[in-house]
């Protein structure tokens, strides 16, 4: 306290950054990332193309629980039910009702969003770990009742027949660019939001809804709200996957196994970043595609994996080297820097500003 | 008198905060002694230092010869410790006599029981089978001394009485102390209430910011010598 | 008439096992607000180390039974001592991944030593005897052997909890876990007590379970739901609560099996969730 009282006047400036040097690097690279996939159907493979649409959408998923978990504070284990009515609504739109699945999958996630709002009235008589298992009974339900409908092929499924007659290779490539249009979409929206004045508000929810709430956060309407947007993503990255899979069943639509899937890659990139998913979503992918042919012992392997990242690394993996090393790729913080001490090239000493930067990287996570 | 409890050099961390700068504190055996201080000085911080709530090296913290700092908490009360904790803490879900009946989990023999408890605060014998927590704040006070008292210390700490109390309940618990320390136990009273502490103790220790900033006898030193060790003013 | 009469007996004799199921949840969630997502998995678990004891081992049923008995109390123990202490705190998300962890390694490690098909502990006759009170309405002998643990178990529980120096060490350390140190309960050894304590309830229902239907390492899931609705259908925090819990759900998918066999199970959660909405606190919420 002596020392910010002692401070010549002089150097009090300061100002505020957001951004990093790696987070300006970051972004470069994801631009020509994205440029890359939007030209790969003229440069790689069928399974290629086929092994992104299914990235994306283990991505946005991942990132869509995140937000739910992370930043709302809601652990669910039960967003397959909204995966699910994401795929079957993309389904019964095309098959059915005559609309492009191109279209049906973003139309089928606002019929996920409409159900997400009683779904939300139930299970938001639960808390906790209560609200997490409640979740899971929901999905259930909504797969009991679909596997038992015969006319959408009850418990062993049925095809997309509505694009039968599209040429393979342009629905190949439409696929691919929906997958990059909702997975821009999503990362892009998330990084405006948590930037934003309503972001803040979430973390300062989710760290202490009391304090929030007598702060003028309206703590109800915001965990609506993140639920919302949870169920309309996590269905948007459901139409999307069995848009690329072409065949949907109850067991695969509704299965918790996406939900223990967005738990593995938060694992490893660490709850409450925007970057953490992405790592975590692209490590697990690459993981399952060598790894998935050894069956149990690599879910064996998953299984104990979480169990000692979560015992020894609480932050993620991710988490844990981005604290080690200050790594911030989108960062949504905001950091103090006093400009005296950054033309001198020094890191800041002083209590004052390691306290400011302390506190502003744990709003971060 | 050999000190029954001794702190050398006592350091006490929240976190990366330091609370505690270093206390010397020696309690004989059968005294009382008073910890003054203001809010955030370190008072309640101390106790629960040597009730091993806090963590805090072995050779900081001696009872009766044994070096006991940084000793699991669960581990303290059957050495003789017992601590009335700020605010009471009483336990929720347990009527009034489950409280005192927890308090007794360690079995040390002695006198105080139920019964001689009851026999010590009548109001609560009729209100044994009600929810601890649905009692007025000074009924509270009562259990939570009784819940410490059915360990049978013989070092008690208490930490605020008269915290959240009306001045006249105030003066009827304190009025039970020296029933209390009648046979030898020694007791550590933290007030804020200055005049209060110095009535019912022996000696004194004034806390600011950590540290302890003056010591002596409760009934020879001076308010002003008071007034300045408690807020710091530097002569 | 007796069609009815006969889903409510079925279905309490089926919710007398959902009841013992969600005992040790019940008592798990009451000391230390642990979300355990593997409960149902340790069910099988124990379910598997039975087949062990029995078929390995070639020990009679009854020795094997107090060996399970035994042997469950020190896993349990074991597993929070070891493991879920350090996730028992009022986040619930480090204690949701690491039992979602256990559940999976669990079921994997049941596939690979056991292999994926469902069998069951045979106890000669003794499962398919029955008495018939009425036309329609038979009794197994099984199911009301599981009736009996169930009231039993539910009086003990509630005898432990409410009567005994242990149950008040319970109760008072979820209250307060740093305050109960001073009164020299160690949380962390209550904690591992009480879940000991669990995985005994948790053996009985997994060797009564096992005599009666064929289990499969991947049944944990189903049998986790079932416990959690029969505990907040009964109302948190009462074991006779969680009894009839366990038995509202039995009698809601007795009643759907009727109609349908698809929609036995849906019922149940149909249920649950109209529980949820209309008394959410359930049957016998604890007034205290």
């Amino acid at each position: 306290m002596n020392t910010l009282l002692n401070r010549p006047a002089a150097s009090a400036s300061f100002e505020v950054r957001r951004a990093t040097r790696a987070s300006r690097v970051a972004v470069l690279v994801l631009l020509v990332i994205a440029l890359a996939v939007a030209s790969a159907p003229w440069w790689a493979g069928r399974d290629a193309l086929h092994d992104f649409v299914q990235l994306a959408s283990y991505l946005v998923f991942a990132m869509m629980w995140n937000l739910l978990a992370g930043y709302g504070g809601m652990v669910s284990i039960g967003q397959q039910a909204f995966f699910g009515i994401g795929g079957y609504g993309m389904l019964i739109l095309a098959n059915y009702c005559g609309v492009s699945p191109f279209v049906a999958v973003p139309l089928a996630a606002v019929i996920a969003t409409v159900v997400a709002v009683p779904v939300s009235l139930v299970a938001f008589r639960l808390e906790g770990g209560y609200f997490a298992i409640g979740t899971w009974v929901i999905a259930e339900v909504f797969r009991l009742t679909i596997a038992n409908v015969s006319v959408l092929g009850g418990g062993s499924g049925t095809s997309l027949t509505a694009l039968q007659d599209v040429p393979r290779a342009l629905r190949e490539s439409l696929t691919l660019w929906l997958a990059l249009a909702i997975v821009a979409a999503a990362v892009g929206l998330l990084y405006v939001f948590l930037r934003s004045k309503a972001g803040l508000s979430l973390t300062a929810m989710r760290d202490n809804a009391v304090a929030a709430s007598s702060q003028g956060v309206d703590v109800k309407r915001a965990r609506l709200f993140v639920y919302l947007v949870s169920a309309c993503g996590t269905a948007l990255a459901g139409g999307l996957y069995f848009l690329g899979n072409l065949r949907i069943s109850p067991d695969a639509a509704f299965s918790a196994n996406w939900t223990a899937f967005g738990i593995f890659i938060v694992l490893i990139g660490g709850l409450g970043t925007l970057e953490g998913p992405i790592l975590g979503a692209l490590i697990f992918f690459v993981l399952n595609k060598f790894l998935s042919d050894y069956g149990t012992w690599y879910l064996i392997g998953l299984g104990a994996l979480a169990i000692l990242v979560t015992m020894f690394f609480p932050q993620g993996l991710w988490g844990f080297v981005s604290r080690r090393f200050g790594l911030q790729l989108f960062p949504v913080g905001r950091r103090v820097v006093f400009l005296d001490d950054e033309t001198s090239a020094r890191p800041a000493t002083d209590d004052v500003t390691k306290a400011l930067n302390t506190s502003s990287a744990a709003h971060r996570a | 008198m050999s000190a029954l409890l001794e702190t050398r050099g006592l350091t006490a961390f929240y976190g990366d905060f330091q609370a505690l700068f270093g206390i010397d504190v020696t309690v004989a055996q059968g005294e009382v002694i008073a910890l003054i201080g203001s809010n955030g000085a370190g008072k309640s911080t101390f106790l629960k230092s040597v009730a091993g709530l806090l963590r805090t090296r072995a050779e900081q913290i001696v009872y009766r010869g044994e070096p006991v700092g940084g000793a699991a908490a669960a581990s303290i009360v059957g050495k003789g410790i017992a601590l009335v904790p700020e605010g009471r803490r009483l336990f929720a879900s347990l009527t009034v006599e489950e409280n005192l009946l927890l308090g007794a989990y360690c079995k040390r023999p002695g006198r105080w029981n139920l019964q001689s408890i009851y026999a010590l605060f009548p109001a609560l014998q009729e209100r044994r089978h009600h929810a601890a927590t649905a009692l007025s704040g000074g009924q509270q006070q009562m259990v939570a001394i009784g819940r410490a008292l059915m360990s049978n210390p013989d070092l008690l700490m208490c930490d605020e009485l008269s915290l959240g109390l009306a001045p006249v309940i105030v003066r009827e618990i304190y009025a039970a102390l020296p029933a209390i320390v009648a046979d030898g136990m020694s007791a550590i009273v933290v007030e804020q209430d200055v005049q209060l502490a110095r009535r019912v103790s022996s000696r004194f220790y004034c806390f600011q910011e950590g540290r302890v900033s003056l010591s002596g006898l409760s009934a020879q030193v001076s308010d002003e010598a008071i007034t300045q060790a408690y807020f710091g003013v530097v002569t | 008439m007796n069609t009815l009469i006969n889903i409510i007996v079925q279905g309490v004799l089926l919710g007398a096992l959902y009841g013992l199921f969600a005992m040790g949840q019940s008592l798990v969630f009451g000391v230390m607000r642990l979300t355990n997502t593997a409960h149902g998995d340790f069910i099988v678990l124990l379910v598997f180390v039975l087949f062990a004891l029995t078929g390995f081992a070639h020990l009679p049923l009854a020795v094997a039974l107090i060996l399970l008995l035994g042997i469950a109390f020190g896993a349990g123990y074991a597993v929070q001592y070891a493991i879920l202490n350090r996730v028992s705190s009022r986040d619930p998300l480090p204690s949701l991944i690491v039992t979602f962890g256990l559940s999976i390694v669990i079921q994997n490690v049941l596939q690979q030593v056991f292999s994926a098909d469902p069998r069951s502990v045979a106890t000669g006759s003794f499962e398919s005897q029955s008495i018939t009170v009425a036309p329609g309405i038979t009794l197994g002998y099984l199911p009301l052997v599981t009736l009996a643990a169930t009231v039993v178990l539910a009086f003990a529980m509630q005898w432990l909890f409410g009567r005994t120096p242990l149950g008040r060490a319970f109760r008072a350390t979820s209250d307060d876990r740093e305050i109960v140190q001073l009164m020299g309960v160690s949380y962390r050894r209550t904690y591992a007590l009480a879940m000991g304590i669990a995985f005994v309830l948790i053996a009985v229902a997994a060797a009564l379970y096992s005599m009666r239907t064929a289990v499969s390492p991947t049944d944990g899931p189903a049998l986790l739901l079932y416990a959690f609705e029969a505990v907040i259908i009964g109302g948190m925090g009462s074991f006779w609560g969680t009894f009839l819990g366990g038995m509202a759900l039995g009698i809601a998918q007795q009643a759907g099996f009727y109609f349908d066999p698809g929609w036995g199970i849906w019922l149940g959660h149909i249920v649950f969730l109209a529980v949820l909405v209309i008394r959410p606190q359930g049957l016998l919420p604890k007034t205290a």
